[in-house]
């Protein structure tokens, strides 16, 4: 048995030989198969275009726009002496899917009296956290984190205060951007 | 194998490595001789521009296939989601509508080159010849092209979908005995409905492409088997005039011709885009359906039989038709392929495409004609058009399970149950989560007392996954059992 192949021969190149004179015409047709060859592949990248855009669309398309939810009028919070619970409406999209759903949110006053929207949501592991009037702050009941009437960590196990909405004021009517944010970090981080 | 004459040069050395590697790759493959195999098929009489229809047909299967797969990518298959999925395709995704359109014209410009094929075989007596299978398998391929471009015409499921098939299927309940039997088989029902739209789907994705794949591969197989026929005066058995390779002057032509479709398809599509009219509704009684412009001369013919002599015009004559131009190369013996001396075949030929003709301008005509056709089809053009204005509407999808309470004690428990924070372990109305079970059809399991009590002081079970004691007044309280007792 022989110890290494024999090189690779071309294969039947006594067949193309026969039809065609080969030495006068295969430089000829070398330049017009590279000609082919060079315009199909032009051609098949311009068609894949439109393809390869309508494949990364959902990677590439600019994120939805900013949807703000009503939290309720001005007016309504001028007075509050502590926080109160509102729930807003949010959407998300999901490709062609719209889900709505209602989260709860507050509306504190911060120390220089001006509005604030909080997410409810705790920043340790995320339950809902409640407004506790007797204690004058806002206990969590899955691991008692707490914070004072403004969000301010106060004790606990959460790494923050609670996290503020980016919030306007439009025609007298308060609107909040509902957000969610990474929990157990020390840093706010919008996540969705 | 390897002549010394063949090449100036000893293969080993001073060869590209590009060289080197065609050389390696075709020693395990075979490739290149597959490629003269292709390339230096021989064309009797030289290459014509009368020839290129067939590839420019395999070329637009394979752009059908492209664009389809990707079209699959956002396509829902069902009656729920089919028109949002194709309208999120046209008016939302990048390239959307562009690609929906060239895959609706490209089935367009596969039924008239398939028309230009078949005109070009029969007038060149090209089915001559020990040619019956490969004819008969071109039937079967004409047959098949036909039937993708019924079954996709139901998929956008919009107004003209819907109707244009409803009818379509319709035609086959004149078929006696198993007629009605074959309606509700293609339907997969009595009615129009998510069943249909997803046996079209299956048709027009899975297996009709599958059975095409199968008889191309045939039809390319026998034709290379059987030779090219050359020009009308060669002798389709044994063609005796001087030959050309196939590559470089009829693959050229054939590629012109592909690229010159690219070019028109392209720009149709980018020009005029394909509508979406608003969405099928099953209940609407005046809309007017108008099948793709292809079916139209078929759409008329078959208003002209009503009664009992619609078996005819439905069954027995399309069925000559189709037995006489399958059954063609065995009844038109004779190895004369000049058209002038086959007046009899050609002229039957001449007719029926000159009926079909006939036919689509009489329907053209009448709906003119008739002012009350006219306007309802010019109200259906404005619908489409205000449909394709209006932004893309995405489906609203309500939280499962999460239907409107049924009282106003459920309704305030709801909003304790999302005040509460119950939401965040338990989900949106109760769906469930990773964190913590559902609640749906809790009622079921436990009565009101026996939710108070859980909510009051949860089992251990419940303790170990993170619930909390809930402290409510009783009213609340009573509120939030009710709301759960509601999660259905």
């Amino acid at each position: 048995m022989p110890q290494t192949l024999p090189p690779d021969k071309p294969r039947g190149s006594g067949h193309a030989a026969s039809s065609t004179p080969d030495l006068v015409s295969r430089p000829r047709r070398s330049f017009l198969a590279g000609l082919l060859t060079a315009g199909t592949a032009g051609v098949g990248a311009l068609l894949a275009v439109p393809v390869v855009r309508f494949v990364l669309h959902p990677v590439l398309a600019k994120t939805t726009e900013k949807s703000w939810s009503d939290v309720g009028t001005v007016d309504e919070f001028h007075s509050i002496t502590a926080p109160v619970q509102k729930l807003v409406q949010i959407e998300q999209l999901d490709g062609w899917r719209r889900t709505l759903s209602q989260k709860p949110v507050y509306v504190v006053k911060d120390s220089a009296g001006q509005l604030v929207v909080l997410s409810a949501v705790c920043t340790h592991l995320g339950c809902t956290v409640p407004w506790v009037d007797k204690q004058n702050k806002f206990i969590c009941p899955c691991h008692q984190a707490m914070f004072d009437p403004a969000g301010k960590l106060i004790g606990g196990p959460a790494p923050r205060g609670m996290d503020v909405l980016p919030m306007k004021i439009e025609q007298g009517m308060l609107k909040v951007q509902y957000q969610f944010f990474r929990q157990l970090t020390p840093k706010k981080e919008v996540i969705a | 194998m390897n002549e010394p004459g063949a090449s100036n040069r000893s293969p080993e050395s001073n060869d590209s490595v590009v060289a080197r590697l065609i050389r390696w790759n075709d020693a395990r493959t075979g490739l290149n001789s597959l490629l003269h195999d292709a390339l230096d098929e021989p064309i009797p009489g030289g290459a014509k521009l009368a020839y290129v229809f067939g590839s420019a047909l395999l070329f637009l299967f394979l752009s059908q296939i492209v664009t389809g797969v990707f079209l699959a990518m956002y396509y829902v298959p069902s009656a729920d989601h089919a028109h949002t999925t194709v309208s999120y395709i046209t008016k939302e995704v990048s390239g959307g509508s562009l690609l929906r359109s060239i895959h609706s014209y490209g089935s367009s410009a596969i039924v008239i080159v398939l028309l230009l094929h078949i005109i070009q075989t029969f007038v060149y007596g090209s089915y001559k010849g020990r040619r019956e299978l490969l004819w008969v398998v071109g039937c079967i391929l004409f047959a098949l092209m036909l039937g993708m471009a019924f079954t996709g015409y139901l998929l956008p499921w919009d107004q003209k979908a819907y109707f244009a098939t409803t009818v379509g299927t319709n035609i086959l309940s004149e078929i006696p005995l198993v007629g009605n039997w074959l309606k509700q088989l293609l339907r997969g029902g009595t009615e129009m409905g998510t069943l249909t739209l997803s046996r079209f789907f299956v048709l027009h994705v899975f297996l009709i492409p599958a059975l095409i794949f199968l008889f191309v591969a045939q039809h390319i197989y026998l034709f290379r088997k059987s030779g090219a026929a050359g020009p009308v005066s060669a002798d389709p058995t044994n063609p005796n005039l001087p030959s050309e390779p196939f590559y470089p002057k009829q693959l050229v032509m054939d590629m012109g011709f592909a690229l010159l479709i690219v070019i028109f398809v392209g720009l149709l599509a980018w020009k005029i885009p394909v509508m979406l009219g608003p969405k099928a509704d099953p209940s609407e009684t005046v809309f007017l359906p108008r099948p793709e412009w292809y079916y139209i001369p078929v759409f008329q013919y078959l208003k002209y039989w009503k009664g009992w002599t619609s078996i005819v015009g439905i069954l027995v004559i399309p069925g000559i038709l189709g037995l006489l131009l399958v059954g063609l190369p065995f009844l038109d013996r004779s190895l004369e392929r000049r058209p002038w001396k086959r007046p009899l075949s050609v002229g039957a030929f001449a007719a029926v495409f000159a009926a079909l003709g006939f036919f689509g301008v009489q329907s053209h005509r009448q709906d003119e004609k008739n002012p009350g056709v006219a306007t309802q089809l010019e109200k259906q053009r404005q619908h489409e058009e205000e449909f394709m204005k209006e932004p893309f509407q995405p489906e609203l999808v309500g939280a499962s399970g999460g239907a409107e309470p049924t009282n106003a004690l459920a309704g305030k428990g709801q909003t304790l149950f999302t005040a509460q924070g119950c939401n965040s372990c338990h989900g949106d109305n109760g769906v469930g989560t990773a964190a913590a079970p559902k609640l749906i059809g809790v009622g079921k399991k436990f009565d009101s007392a026996k939710l108070e009590s859980l909510l009051k002081s949860p089992n251990s079970a419940m303790q170990l996954g993170g619930m909390e004691a809930v402290d409510l007044k009783q009213a609340d309280l009573d509120a939030l059992v009710n709301y759960l007792q509601s999660l259905k």
